[in-house]
């Protein structure tokens, strides 16, 4: 079954062709990466998939509802973290947890349930008490995380999330979006190569709104006939891959 | 309830700034004082305590705008707005989540301004009471302001803006430092076509017990807070739909 199935998806930004006709099918529990230079159109991508803008052409479906007709279910059923980090500065690490969970409508208890299981599974709780402000980079962007996957996602939007961190820090997240394979579908936005392949059941390279190969990591590589992941983004990106 | 989470979150933004407690509540405490001092020395009728004290409650509310604007324009300048957008809070839950917490912060600022100017001479009248009230409609208008300067400035503009520009004509242009008669001329003119002298008027009127008197400053000030609410409004769907 597809998670998300795009249909000629399309983003006009006055005289700017943002995203070309994407037709695009994510299978349940896929962990998908869109990779692509700057102004490919991967975050319109992801914002049009996440009811953030509004496709000018076609539609998408996540689980069978629409993105233009049916936001309000699509709301329902995705997490995103965006590439900023978006946590509120001056509440705690649990009081930003609690707003998600408040924001979806959950229960007290099952808040409280919910933050509990969060905080184990991305190491938050010994740091509920801080506020999120002063925290790291690293620990914000876990926390960004911690607040895309409370509300129980069915779909998780990932855009470029481990920009700018360390070496350190880029390694626990990994660990923690690998952990997430299989258990729900996943759209990883970056432009770490490395990433992409570490992580991804498949990946799609975007350039000029259009989606140019769509495979796994070791199918993209055979048919650029390199050995080097970043090689054969390079080469099918410069368009010398037919 | 949604909206409340939002709101809840929005309050407890506000209150954990130390610098909106201080200007909030400080700084209008501090003009009392200071102004009453003046009186103290040289006598003004202007600065009589009865006379100021509405004045500088609603003037404290320009504080108000301030908060709020920052907040939202802080909010939409890094990705949690964005975050939130993507939620199932309605556009309705993002105005109200936005406006509801400044109003009992407001009433709350105005009821320590007045305690404040108790302690000062204030007479204390169940009449304190009324204009503490009185200060709902006032606040509406203020924290309007908010909504749109918040939904089309960035935060550092919000600085600018409403922590210099609106906060000096929040001020000059109240009748609460000097009697707008004495100036007379195009700037009484101007300041009567705007809100701010009309929302001290409204003030004065309740706390010497004439509301009645005062109706017609309400009306002005209820016409400026629905027409800049309903702009902020359309301000704030505006920049969601944008995102």
């Amino acid at each position: 079954m597809y998670a998300i199935q795009t249909k000629d998806l399309s983003k006009q930004y006055r005289d700017v062709l943002a995203v070309d006709s994407l037709n695009l099918s994510v299978r349940s529990g896929e962990l998908f990466s869109l990779l692509g230079v700057n102004g490919a159109g991967k975050t319109t991508t992801i914002k049009m998939l996440s009811c953030l803008t509004a496709p000018t052409g076609g539609d998408a479906f996540l689980n069978g509802k629409s993105i233009v007709h049916e936001t309000a279910e699509v709301k329902a059923m995705i997490g995103v973290s965006p590439q900023e980090t978006a946590i509120a500065p001056g509440l705690t690490v649990r009081e930003n947890l609690k707003l998600i969970c408040g924001v979806y409508g959950f229960s007290k208890e099952k808040s409280e349930k919910r933050i509990v299981e969060m905080g184990a599974r991305l190491d938050l709780s010994r740091i509920f008490g801080k506020k999120a402000g002063k925290l790291s980079g690293g620990w914000q962007r876990r926390l960004s995380i911690a607040m895309a996957l409370i509300s129980e996602p069915q779909i998780l939007f990932l855009d470029e999330p481990t920009l700018g961190l360390d070496v350190i820090a880029r390694s626990e997240l990994w660990d923690v979006i690998r952990a997430l394979k299989g258990q729900i579908t996943v759209i990883l936005t970056t432009h770490y190569m490395e990433e992409a392949e570490a992580l991804s059941d498949r990946i799609g390279v975007m350039k000029d709104g259009k989606l140019l190969v769509c495979d796994t990591a070791e199918n993209i590589k055979r048919t650029a006939g390199t050995d080097r992941f970043e090689d054969a983004f390079v080469r099918i990106v410069r368009g010398e891959v037919k | 309830m949604r909206m409340i989470t939002l709101a809840q979150r929005n309050t407890k933004e506000i209150l954990r700034d130390p610098l909106n407690l201080a200007f909030g509540l400080g700084f209008p405490i501090v003009l009392l004082l200071l102004l009453s001092a003046i009186q103290a020395n040289v006598p003004v009728s202007l600065f009589e305590i009865a006379h100021l004290t509405p004045g500088i409650t609603v003037f404290g509310l320009s504080f108000m705008t301030l908060f709020s604007a920052t907040l939202i324009a802080k909010d939409r300048g890094s990705a949690l707005l964005q975050r939130l957008y993507t939620t199932p809070l309605t556009a309705w839950d993002f105005i109200l989540g936005y406006t509801l917490p400044i109003l009992p912060i407001a009433i709350a600022q105005c009821a320590v301004c007045y305690g404040f100017a108790m302690i000062l001479g204030l007479d204390l009248t169940v009449r304190i009471l009324w204009a503490v009230l009185a200060i709902l409609p006032v606040s509406l208008l203020y924290v309007s302001l908010g909504l749109l300067c918040g939904s089309v400035l960035t935060d550092k503009q919000v600085g600018g803006v409403c922590g210099a520009l609106l906060t000096n004509l929040s001020a000059w242009l109240s009748g609460t430092w000097f009697d707008l008669e004495l100036v007379g001329g195009a700037f009484r003119e101007i300041a009567y076509a705007l809100p701010f002298v009309h929302a001290v008027e409204w003030e004065r009127a309740v706390l010497g017990g004439n509301a009645a008197d005062g109706l017609s400053h309400l009306l002005w000030v209820v016409g400026y807070s629905l027409v800049i609410l309903l702009a902020a409004m359309l301000l704030f769907f505006r920049q969601m739909k944008r995102q």
